[in-house]
């Protein structure tokens, strides 16, 4: 009996490692200071408790994808392990001048600027790589940029599943409305990351965005 | 201050590889012309447009990058609300969009809603 147990026990863990699902690759995108590296630091802090990336009003404050694996995340019951990835905001132009208004000096806005570039290539690089993707959008600016549909047209031709997060709806200019119209097709869900508005939604719509 | 525009039809293009479509295009745009391509780059070459200009102006200090922005067919068609559709005449090599591609340093915005475009560009002297 000792030895059936023991064969038993073995058989189970070898069982739950190889069923063992992978972590789900988990991408924010969206334009510069949509607020991809503020949620990030909301999912962390609420899974695992510490933040992940430096925000900053500042446009372009995260110019290298900054990668945190194994975030376990609960909703309703279920349970998902994500690998989040927070990349740079992408943008078609980036102008070192732009940083200035910021009393960043012209040396530094210049650096500034050039990492950026670096940083929109390399967020388009990982496209590939990308199980879902949630496309961080400010719910106070007009969505209607053609940054948002071709990184959205990428998502769609690759298959990718998306949500969008209509983020900052603590602000007076919040018009969740606007997005819902610009992307009927994909789930948008009004929030702001900052104050951890309407998470709990926000994390159940994930789940179901990721199980499809 | 003078505004060049290059019209591009859809023939001038078509049958090129994604590559030399983008060289082309931004080889205009980097003799400050702004681009009206008739119909559309695909979403993989919207995304390698924005890539080939990032590095480019990573090593090219006169150069601030683009803006771009396609107009649609029909205004009654909402820009992104039948990306399905859009994907799939992209793929047949639709001709009936335009899409307007001009330097960063021309063009300050592009502002566009379901019911028009508009583009404002930067006065030099």
């Amino acid at each position: 009996m000792a030895v059936f147990n023991i064969f038993k026990d073995l058989f189970d863990k070898l069982s739950a490692l190889f069923s063992a699902k992978k972590d789900v690759k988990l991408g924010l995108y969206g334009p510069p200071n949509a607020g991809k590296s503020t949620l990030a630091n909301r999912i962390c802090k609420d899974w695992l408790g510490e933040e992940m990336s430096s925000v900053s009003a500042v446009p372009h404050e995260t110019r290298e994808v900054v990668v945190k694996e194994k975030i376990e995340v609960k909703s309703k019951g279920k349970s998902l392990s994500f690998n989040l990835v927070d990349t740079p905001g992408i943008a078609t132009k980036i102008d070192y001048e732009d940083f200035l208004k910021f009393k960043i000096n012209k040396d530094d806005a210049k650096e500034r600027a050039k990492e950026a570039t670096k940083g929109v290539i390399e967020a388009i690089k990982w496209l590939d790589d990308m199980d879902a993707v949630v496309v961080v959008l400010d719910s106070t600016i007009n969505p209607y940029s053609q940054v948002n549909i071709t990184i959205i047209g990428n998502l769609a031709a690759r298959d990718i599943p998306v949500m969008i997060a209509a983020n900052k709806t603590d602000l007076k200019k919040s018009d969740i409305k606007a997005i819902e119209a610009a992307f009927p097709q994909y789930p948008v869900i009004g929030m702001s990351a900052e104050k951890g508005i309407n998470m709990d939604e926000f994390y159940d719509q994930l789940f179901k965005v990721v199980k499809k | 201050m003078n505004l060049t525009f290059k019209f591009v039809p859809f023939n001038e293009l078509n049958g090129l590889t994604s590559e030399k479509k983008i060289n082309r295009l931004l080889e205009f745009v980097k003799k400050d012309k702004i681009v009206l391509l008739q119909g559309r780059l695909k979403p993989s070459e919207e995304a390698w447009l924005i890539q080939k200009t990032m590095e480019q102006q990573a090593a090219n200090k006169g150069f601030k990058g683009i803006e771009l922005f396609t107009i649609p067919a029909s205004r009654n068609e909402k820009i992104f609300s039948q990306m399905r559709a859009v994907v799939a005449r992209v793929l047949l090599g639709s001709r009936d969009e335009l899409t307007l591609i001009g330097p960063g340093t021309i063009i300050k915005e592009i502002k566009s809603n379901p019911d028009r475009s508009e583009l404002l560009t930067t006065v030099r002297g």
